[in-house]
């Protein structure tokens, strides 16, 4: 393969704008993606994050805007220019094709020697741990084998940027989490742009570099996880990435991440108001209050259920506090 | 199989049972009346069927019918593949007027059709007036009363039925198949050919074997169009049995024009539901 995917990569995105009719899908966005970075769009449904990648991937035209491959503009370059893997929500695999077939298209429509592809396919095989089932077609493999399938074919022909619609929404829980780890091994083992699209909070923050979260087609704030779940810089951002309270104060939102407040049974030192709780939830790990509180209104309470003891009944007064720095300032 | 098993179960097959025996005496009776005489007419025996390999007009007409039947069948399905993808990628209206003027031609009747083609393309027809006041041809080109014009107005009988089991092929594709051979970088051409077109192969196979079923016993265009000049098996039996009298061999084709007629709906339930070829593209 000619083009080494560590060397290239990069993708700048500049006042990209995608207007159907006068609905502003992808209303101006301005990202800088780094090469070999895992970036993901997260976001609901409508945010315009499908939308985005499918302009990167070029099966939708910009209204305005530029899109830079490393510094060179490949927003008129048609789909099957770009040389950019993408994996399908619903993986679209060719069904009348075996696996071996699949995962060897990319190279077989560049017309690439007979032993070339038969080379990278088995690569590609080992890579996603698919060996023993070359022959077999794609209805014959469960969901998580046709994932991986779907990534061998996008990753065969080394592209630089490898896009991403969802591609685990059609697994399981237990196989998601599975292929969560996995995904985030290969990405480091390909060193390929990854560009992830998800609805789903718990992926994003466990496998990306950066996030972006979308909505109604703008950037609401990009960062780490870390930045984004400790610092939530918009009510949006506070609530679609965990949970948060919210309080008012000195004319302000802020925003109190539920696990950060401290609750117990009689008063303390450094007490920032007293409640009475309303209801308790068990998840496991964690047993959740709702505490109806003098100043603040409802608060939502995390508690780790181990560590909680026996769970406190509706209408015990509790004490509550929690660190200055718990407390993040939000911009609207 | 399942009509016995289920005529023991459900009490409604009783009601059923009148016109079921009706349908099968009046229908499967003559049809075994006929494979009767074509064992015993003129002489008990089998000399009908001998006569397939020693008669040399019969052998050259079924040749015929074969030749109709298979150009027929090539070129209904080369046109009907165009028209269902010029239809899936029309846009909603178009493609709803489109498939209405499909339809409108299984409403008119065929010997209306056929008569309409015996005067546009006749010797002082419309189509043979323009070429000549064109200058482009000195005499009247010979469109019908031969094969050509037996082809011709086959295929336009014939293409509705192509049609519809291929559209129904394309509109199971998914897009996002043909998104991902793109973004594999192929190109358009190289998209249909490696993808587009194996996809829809279903399709294509059933408007084949379907479109070929109804030429091999297609009367009506071929015995006017063909002028008596192109004979072919159903025109052929319905000599045998109105002038020469010689029933033994009408008989004889009738049966194999009903058992290759049954072979090839075998094969075609193999395929592809029969309920999906019939029902076009509904799903």
């Amino acid at each position: 393969m000619s083009a080494d995917s560590a060397q290239s990569g990069g993708l700048a995105i500049t006042g990209l704008v995608k207007r159907y009719g006068t609905v502003e899908a992808v209303a101006g966005i301005d990202l800088e993606i780094q090469r070999g970075e895992f970036l993901t769009l997260l976001g609901p449904s409508g945010s315009g994050k499908t939308t985005l990648l499918m302009m990167i991937a070029g099966f939708q035209d910009a209204t305005a805007g530029d899109i830079l491959l490393d510094g060179r503009s490949i927003v008129a370059t048609p789909a099957e220019k770009r040389n950019f893997g993408m994996v399908f929500q619903g993986y679209a695999l060719f069904p009348h094709m075996s696996v071996r077939d699949n995962i060897g298209y990319a190279l077989s429509v560049r017309k690439r020697p007979r032993r070339e592809i038969a080379g990278r396919v088995e690569e590609m095989i080992d890579l996603v741990q698919l060996q023993g089932m070359e022959d077999r077609l794609p209805a014959q493999l469960s969901g998580g084998q046709q994932q991986r399938v779907a990534l061998a074919r996008a990753l065969a022909f080394a592209p630089p940027v490898l896009l991403l619609d969802e591609p685990l929404g059609a697994l399981d829980r237990k196989l998601r989490i599975e292929v969560q780890a996995q995904l985030k091994d290969l990405h480091e083992r390909v060193g390929t742009t990854f560009i992830y699209v998800t609805h789903d909070q718990e992926e994003a923050l466990s496998m990306s570099d950066r996030v972006v979260i979308m909505q109604s087609g703008r950037i609401e704030q990009v960062g780490t996880p870390q930045e984004l779940y400790s610092r939530p810089r918009t009510r949006f951002a506070a609530t679609f990435l965990g949970k948060s309270n919210f309080l008012h104060r000195d004319g302000r939102v802020w925003a109190l991440r539920p696990e950060k407040i401290d609750l117990h049974v009689g008063s303390s030192g450094d007490d920032r108001t007293t409640g009475k709780i309303l209801s308790q939830t068990y998840f496991g790990s964690v047993l959740n209050y709702r505490v109806e509180t003098t100043e603040f209104g409802v608060l939502e309470v995390d508690v780790d259920a181990w560590r909680g003891g026996a769970a406190l009944r509706p209408g015990t007064v509790v004490s509550i506090g929690w660190h200055d720095e718990a407390v993040v300032p939000l911009e609207d | 199989m399942q009509t016995l098993r289920r005529l023991n179960l459900h009490p409604g097959w009783w009601l059923v049972l009148p016109f079921l025996l009706v349908v099968m005496g009046m229908f499967l009776g003559p049809i075994l009346n006929i494979l009767w005489l074509s064992v015993t007419l003129p002489e008990p025996g089998l000399d009908n069927y001998a006569a397939l390999f020693e008669s040399e007009p019969l052998r050259r007409m079924l040749w015929t019918t074969l030749r109709i039947c298979l150009i027929t069948t090539v070129m209904s399905v080369i046109l009907g593949y165009s028209i269902a993808y010029a239809m899936m990628h029309a846009s909603g209206a178009n493609r709803n007027w489109m498939i209405s003027l499909l339809l409108v031609t299984f409403w008119i009747s065929v010997l209306v059709r056929t008569f309409s083609w015996l005067m546009l393309l006749g010797r002082n027809g419309p189509v043979n007036n323009a070429l000549m006041g064109a200058g482009l041809v000195s005499e009247p080109v010979e469109f019908m009363r031969n094969e050509l014009g037996v082809l011709i107005g086959m295929v336009h009988y014939m293409i509705p039925y192509a049609v519809l089991p291929i559209l129904a092929s394309m509109q199971n594709i998914d897009n996002r198949v043909i998104a991902a051979s793109r973004n594999l970088g192929a190109g358009g051409a190289q998209t249909f050919w490696r993808i587009y077109l194996p996809l829809t192969r279903p399709g294509i196979v059933a408007g084949a074997i379907l479109v070929f079923i109804l030429s091999l016993g297609f009367f009506v265009t071929p015995a006017i169009l063909g002028g008596g000049r192109v004979l072919m098996v159903a025109e052929y039996i319905s000599v045998q049995v109105l002038i020469t009298l010689r029933w033994g061999t009408a008989a004889m084709l009738a049966v194999l024009l009903l058992g290759g007629v049954l072979a090839l709906m075998f094969i075609l339930s193999r395929l592809i539901p029969l309920s999906q070829v019939f029902g076009g593209a509904r799903r």
